[in-house]
């Protein structure tokens, strides 16, 4: 009992140490809707990065094939929808269609490979970062970005933003909704988060299979330990007496 | 069988060894959960030795690669994911074993006489695995790899006289680059590991010569039974070969579901700048250190002068070897000195407390948690001298209690 007592001291103590934590981490990014990140969406954004974000960035760790094996996309799917046509290869990483010359001619500094932009960021940086372009005519992109100041990358979603000033107002609406809005770039997160980490998928599949076959495995051990110790038990009772 | 049995023990002493480290071994009966943690950091080591073998036969030890062949191993390599998620949060695992089995090491008494040199084998195993941990940090050359490595060696380079002589070498080269990476391969991989196994292995030894220690921090060998053998002891095999099996497979939950459904840790198990290559250009904001360093971190932080922090941490490093000497209470476990018991519970506080602040970046606002816990943490082993010779003490009963 005094045991029980004393581990929920600490954890109470820990608990509020972490609770310290998260609440000094909040900031005002936002966050994709709860429950995006699935399968469909992953491969809804990888479509929608194919058209949209493919001409400059590389997810290079990422093998077209990949998309395949892992989402079950069909290849003729993936030929058609997310190559492009700039001889890409199938067994290949994702490359971008300009080369890194012309990049950094045009923008100064090359495009970054996004294969581990999740990772490094965090999903709800990026969610925030697609939604928070601004018209800054003092940009030479004309572009500025809130949660990234003075960011090289012109706002390629502007089909779908419109245009947007610093202070909110709304200069041009875009061709969508703002509701398809935040879903299309809640679907290219979900796409970069799975590049990011391609295991996911595999993981949530096998995990509650191991989870369950360890668990049947400490069950026959703790009944095995209870049979060994009955004697332990039985022995100190008797001397007791 | 019972043949070869003979001819095999007339040339190698197994029964013997079966025998004094076993089936005769006595080891006192009410360990609680605490009491897993020995056996689970063996089994955890042993894997980080399997995992690391698999890792290695991938890896490309030069600063051009590095980072490419730790991502070839996440994307291209069948399984590559899970032995490597199995290396790096084997290594956070491990650290969160240690800091229980110290603390309960602490919690009742067990570096007491005469267990002496084994607390400070043990406390030599944590310092030699804090430096393998760095050493394997440095290996997957993402950007906090990168600026880990400049950070630690300048710490090198710190020291009076043989500082920067010591930081070339340890860098092989003025910056950290592909020699830095092949000297930390081979450092990791091949000494410093063996070194740590060798420690262990005299760590059990030690153990098994002066036996458990257990909650109540009675000496079970002093109350023996008419069978020579302690009354309150049991033999490790049969009855806690079978208890760890069991801890084993619950570990291993924990250890899974780690690995399945939270790998990084929310980025303190696998820190998010880690995913960035190393880039000389690109100074991180501020490098912080892997949770189960951030404590030193911080106390290394409280004093805002390089030499005064160094010296700092390397204190509060140092001070528990002298654990031992610095308690002078007659009672070994907390259980009966509520005082000491008070203590332990604010240092396990402070420490993780510590921990926290470590990994913050360094404002000013955070200098009184800094140095309000490098205070604590300092007072508790300069203090323990006085406060153990006229704290109060409880009964200690005759028999262990279940």
């Amino acid at each position: 009992m005094s045991l029980i007592k004393k581990w929920g001291i600490l954890a109470v103590l820990v608990a509020g140490v972490a609770g310290v934590t998260v609440q000094a981490n909040a900031d005002t990014l936002m966050s994709p809707p709860a429950g995006y990140f699935n399968k469909p969406a992953v491969i809804a954004g990888a479509k929608l990065f194919a058209e949209h974000c493919s001409a400059c960035h590389a997810v290079g760790s990422l093998r077209y094939e990949r998309l395949a094996s892992d989402l079950g996309m069909p290849k003729a799917s993936i030929v058609k929808d997310v190559m492009l046509p700039n001889g890409a290869n199938y067994r290949m990483g994702m490359q971008p269609a300009m080369t890194q010359a012309e990049a950094k001619k045009w923008f100064g500094l090359p495009p970054p490979d996004l294969s581990h932009m999740v990772r490094a960021l965090g999903a709800r940086f990026i969610y925030t970062y697609l939604q928070s372009f601004y018209w800054d005519p003092n940009r030479p992109s004309g572009w500025n970005n809130h949660v990234f100041p003075k960011v090289a990358m012109p706002n390629v979603l502007q089909p779908w933003s419109g245009i947007v000033a610093k202070d909110g107002k709304v200069m041009q609406p875009g061709r969508v909704t703002p509701a398809v809005f935040h879903q299309r770039v809640a679907d290219i997160v979900a796409f970069l988060r799975y590049a990011s980490d391609p295991s996911v998928f595999v993981r949530h599949k096998l995990g509650p299979y191991v989870l369950g076959l360890l668990a049947a495995f400490s069950l026959i051990a703790y009944w095995l330990k209870k049979e060994y110790w009955k004697d332990v038990h039985d022995d100190s009772s008797k001397r007791k007496k | 069988m019972a043949n070869f049995g003979d001819w095999l023990n007339k040339r190698f002493p197994l029964r013997e060894l079966m025998r004094e480290h076993l089936t005769e071994y006595f080891a006192p009966k009410n360990f609680n959960l605490l009491y897993y943690t020995g056996s689970l950091l063996l089994l955890m080591i042993v894997m980080q030795f399997i995992t690391g073998f698999l890792l290695m036969a991938h890896y490309v030890p030069t600063s051009a690669d590095a980072f490419n062949s730790v991502q070839g191993i996440m994307y291209d390599t069948r399984w590559g994911w899970l032995i490597r998620y199995m290396h790096v949060d084997g290594v956070s695992l491990i650290f969160v074993l240690l800091y229980l089995h110290i603390g309960r090491g602490m919690l009742y008494g067990s570096y007491r006489k005469p267990r002496e040199l084994l607390w400070i084998v043990g406390y030599v195993i944590y310092i030699l695995m804090m430096g393998e941990a760095f050493l394997g940090y440095v290996l997957p050359f993402g950007n906090l790899s990168y600026w880990a490595g400049q950070v630690i060696t300048s710490i090198i380079q710190a020291l009076p006289a043989v500082g920067p002589a010591l930081a070339v070498l340890a860098r092989g080269g003025s910056g950290v680059g592909t020699a830095t990476l092949e000297r930390f391969l081979a450092l990791h991989a091949v000494l410093w590991f063996w070194i740590i196994a060798a420690a262990i292995f005299i760590h059990i030894l030690a153990l098994h010569q002066v036996g458990s220690n257990n909650p109540d921090g009675i000496e079970i060998k002093e109350n023996k039974g008419p069978d020579g053998h302690p009354v309150d002891g049991i033999p490790f095999h049969p009855y806690y070969t079978v208890k760890d099996i069991f801890g084993v497979g619950v570990w291993l939950m924990i250890f899974a579901a780690v690995i399945f459904y939270a790998p990084t840790m929310h980025g303190v198990f696998l820190e998010r700048t880690t995913f960035s290559p190393a880039n000389p250009m690109v100074s991180l904001p501020d490098v912080t250190p892997p949770w189960y360093l951030a404590p030193f971190y911080a106390m290394l932080r409280a004093i805002p002068n390089k030499d005064g922090g160094i010296f700092l941490m390397i204190l509060a490093v140092v001070l528990p070897f002298f654990l031992p000497w610095l308690d002078r209470s007659p009672v070994k476990s907390s259980r009966y000195r509520p005082v000491y018991r008070a203590m332990i519970l604010l240092m396990a506080v402070t420490f993780f407390t510590l921990a926290w602040v470590g990994e913050q970046p360094p404002l000013p606002k955070y200098f009184l948690l800094e140095r309000g816990g490098a205070a604590i943490y300092v007072g508790f082993y300069l203090l323990l001298p006085f406060i153990s010779r006229w704290e109060p003490t409880r009964k200690v009963p005759e028999r262990v209690t279940s």
